[in-house]
């Protein structure tokens, strides 16, 4: 096992620069009212670089750069689009390490992540969509002997994206690689937890995209994500948040009569039919680890399966198992690639899962596993650690209906097939879920029969290019990870085409 | 000339600090009642959440909060600027505060939520408590370095698990938007 050298001391694999700029028109751009804030690593709770704290008239200067930059670059053909995709995949391939390194760094979670999984999959992305926009074809018809219609799929122009702080990089890729494929330039502003990542890589890809084609604001939510979401200058904004600001985004999006995807959260349920447990083998150790997953990425991830609902057969092994497969994940410092478990992304989060915690426990609750802040000691004990934590209880509990974005899971049981769907589908949400079965028939129909837009059959957490992802419910609308977001970022160009030399006869 | 806002504002710290001490000057809110039916207030605003708003609101003007769901910052109350959240008959009004101390023009403050989510909620109480923190969708607060923060016990007397589909939706009255409350 590794541990990687802090970012900036000696075998580094990262140093971030002491300050970051906006990145304007393929350049750093200091903010037009000179001000940063601190960026803080929840790994030890100190401020490790400074970021531009831009406003409006940043978001101006981005949004100039990307209309300069627009119609050269919707008119470059797919072929050159997707070299630039996959050049870029080159280049994150090419420094997975630093990258990695960076990510944890700038999030918390383990570099074992961001090296088999963040990383990686955010090349990949890339090339799925330079892939995707190679093989994606326009329509025609021939409605009658001499008209036909043309269907050409043009870009949108520029739009605006605002990233969330779980996954910086993977998450401004899933909104950058479709709409940079389809010819768009765009405006993105990243969380404010997680500002630093993306600009490494952004510096790293250098001019490998024209200037201005992507443009970087960082800053509050208020002072440059609503300019941003706000603004008569975009032509659509993708986010992805929580549900109030999601709804404050659509409002801006429908003055200014746009198409807007939010992606919103969910409370994921994840169902145990009862012959998981029939034998003691491989399938049952991979379901015992799906049941675990609650704690990937700390919990912070909007599909984390948050509630296990557990057949009443096997409630007391299964979950007797699952709380000691969770009871030996390793929590400890990020860097270390044995690391499973690593810190939440801000003290504001590991405040709110803590308070999470605390309803749990008066709502009556039984706290199986956890519920207690972790202190690392040394230098990461000002870092934002907190238990794997497992409560049983039932699902009108309030904690079995927040997304509490920890790890934190609500377990419950379900007499049968209809009790499970009831259970799964009473839930504001609609994003993810799971499903654990031998029988093919159970796991099929249940996949069907729930209410969210990815339901995992035999396995969790995967998020490979090309499966669609996008919630139902208050989970927001569009798909993302697969060609179908080409489509959000795209319009319809119909050409109607008539090839007779006869009038129509009307006038 | 630059300005950097550090990470955690002493700021904060001292108001966490001040909300401890006895003799805070500062006292807890709580918010009428607005739930049609109901005679016990839902929501109240800790000292320190005072202190913070009524900061904001002489930078910002007249504020609102709508309780956010799902996702990274959500599960969270959300302040914005008065009416610039639309609420509809999707929302219900948990309470509404006055933000003025004793004898000035009332300063009126609405606590929103969505209806859907009220019918999971509607068995517990809200403490709004402020911790340090960073970000926080377009919350006001998110610039000084805090974050608004729900606490929670649960109501005395409504039914703590009621089936979600039997609370009535309560949506706003024609004359209590927002801005005028």
């Amino acid at each position: 096992m590794t541990v990687y050298a802090t970012p900036g001391s000696a075998n580094a694999k990262v140093t971030f620069k002491p300050r970051y700029e906006n990145w304007i028109g393929g350049e750093w751009v200091a903010p037009v009212k000179g001000q940063y804030f601190e960026d803080i690593s929840p790994v030890n709770g100190k401020p490790f670089t400074e970021v531009a704290r831009g406003t409006a008239a940043d978001i101006d200067l981005a949004l100039d750069a990307a209309h300069k930059a627009a119609p050269a670059w919707g008119k470059t053909s797919a072929t050159e689009r997707a070299a630039v995709l996959n050049k870029i995949a080159d280049i994150i391939d090419a420094n997975l390490e630093l990258l990695a390194v960076a990510e944890t760094w700038d999030n918390g979670k383990p570099v074992r992540e961001t090296l088999a999984a963040d990383i990686p999959l955010a090349a990949d992305h890339f090339r799925y969509f330079a892939a995707a926009i190679r093989a994606q074809d326009g329509d025609h018809a021939q409605l009658d002997g001499d008209t036909v219609s043309y269907q050409f799929h043009e870009p949108l122009g520029v739009v605006g994206q605002i990233i969330p702080w779980n996954f910086p990089i993977l998450m401004a890729v899933w909104k950058l690689a479709p709409a940079l494929a389809a010819g768009n330039t765009v405006v993105l502003k990243p969380a404010e937890q997680t500002p630093a990542s993306i600009l490494v890589l952004i510096e790293l890809l250098g001019n490998v995209l024209p200037p201005g084609v992507v443009n970087i604001v960082n800053g509050f939510g208020l002072e440059a994500g609503k300019p941003l979401a706000s603004s008569p200058r975009i032509r659509k904004i993708a986010f992805t948040g929580e549900t109030s600001t999601g709804r404050l985004i659509l409002q801006y999006a429908s003055a200014n009569i746009i198409p807007s995807t939010v992606e919103l959260g969910g409370k994921s349920p994840n169902i145990f039919f009862s012959d998981v447990a029939d034998q003691n083998d491989a399938f049952y150790d991979k379901a015992q680890e799906g049941f675990a997953l609650f704690a990937f990425n700390q919990g912070e991830v909007c599909t984390a399966p948050s509630r296990a609902l557990l057949q009443k057969p096997i409630y007391e092994s299964f979950l007797s198992d699952a709380v000691k497969r969770t009871s030996l994940a390793i929590q400890g410092n990020p860097l270390d690639t044995a690391t499973q478990v690593g810190a939440q992304a801000s003290n504001d989060q590991l405040e709110k899962i803590l308070s999470y915690i605390d309803i749990g426990k008066k709502e009556g609750a039984k706290l199986a596993l956890g519920g207690e802040r972790v202190d690392l000691g040394g230098d990461l004990t000002d870092g934002y650690y907190v238990q794997p934590t497992i409560f049983e209880g039932h699902n009108k509990m309030r904690l079995f209906q927040e997304e509490i974005f920890g790890p934190v899971l609500a377990v419950t049981s379900f007499e049968d097939y209809d009790d499970a769907i009831s259970i799964a589908n009473d839930t504001l949400y609609g994003l993810g879920a799971g499903v654990w079965s031998r029988n093919g028939n159970v796991a099929y129909r249940a996949g069907r029969d729930i209410q969210a837009g990815r339901v995992w059959v035999n396995n969790y957490h995967a998020y490979p290019a090309g499966a669609a992802f996008g919630g139902y419910k208050s989970s927001g609308i569009g798909r993302e990870n697969n060609k179908l977001a080409l489509g959000h970022y795209q319009q319809t160009k119909n050409l109607l085409v008539s090839y007779s030399e006869n009038a129509l006869g009307f006038f | 000339m630059t300005d950097t806002i550090p990470a955690h504002p002493a700021a904060a710290d001292d108001a966490a600090a001040r909300d401890t001490e006895a003799g805070n000057a500062t006292a807890t809110i709580m918010a009428s009642v607005t739930v049609p039916g109901e005679v016990i207030p839902r929501v109240e605003l800790l000292p320190v959440a005072v202190d913070l708003l009524r900061s904001l609101w002489q930078e910002y003007g007249p504020l609102m909060f709508h309780q956010s769901g799902g996702c990274c910052d959500g599960s969270a109350p959300m302040c914005f600027m008065a009416g610039e959240f639309i609420t509809s008959d999707q929302d219900v009004l948990l309470g509404s505060f006055d933000l003025a101390p004793a004898g000035d023009d009332p300063q009126p403050l609405d606590f929103w939520m969505s209806a859907e989510q009220f019918g999971y909620w509607s068995h517990t109480f809200l403490s709004i408590d402020v911790v340090p923190g960073r970000g926080s969708g377009f919350s006001a607060e998110a610039p000084r370095g805090v974050r608004f923060l729900i606490r929670s016990r649960l109501m005395e007397t409504a039914d703590p698990f009621a089936d979600p589909a039997t609370v009535i939706p309560v949506g706003p009255d024609d004359e209590t938007t927002p801005e005028a409350a």
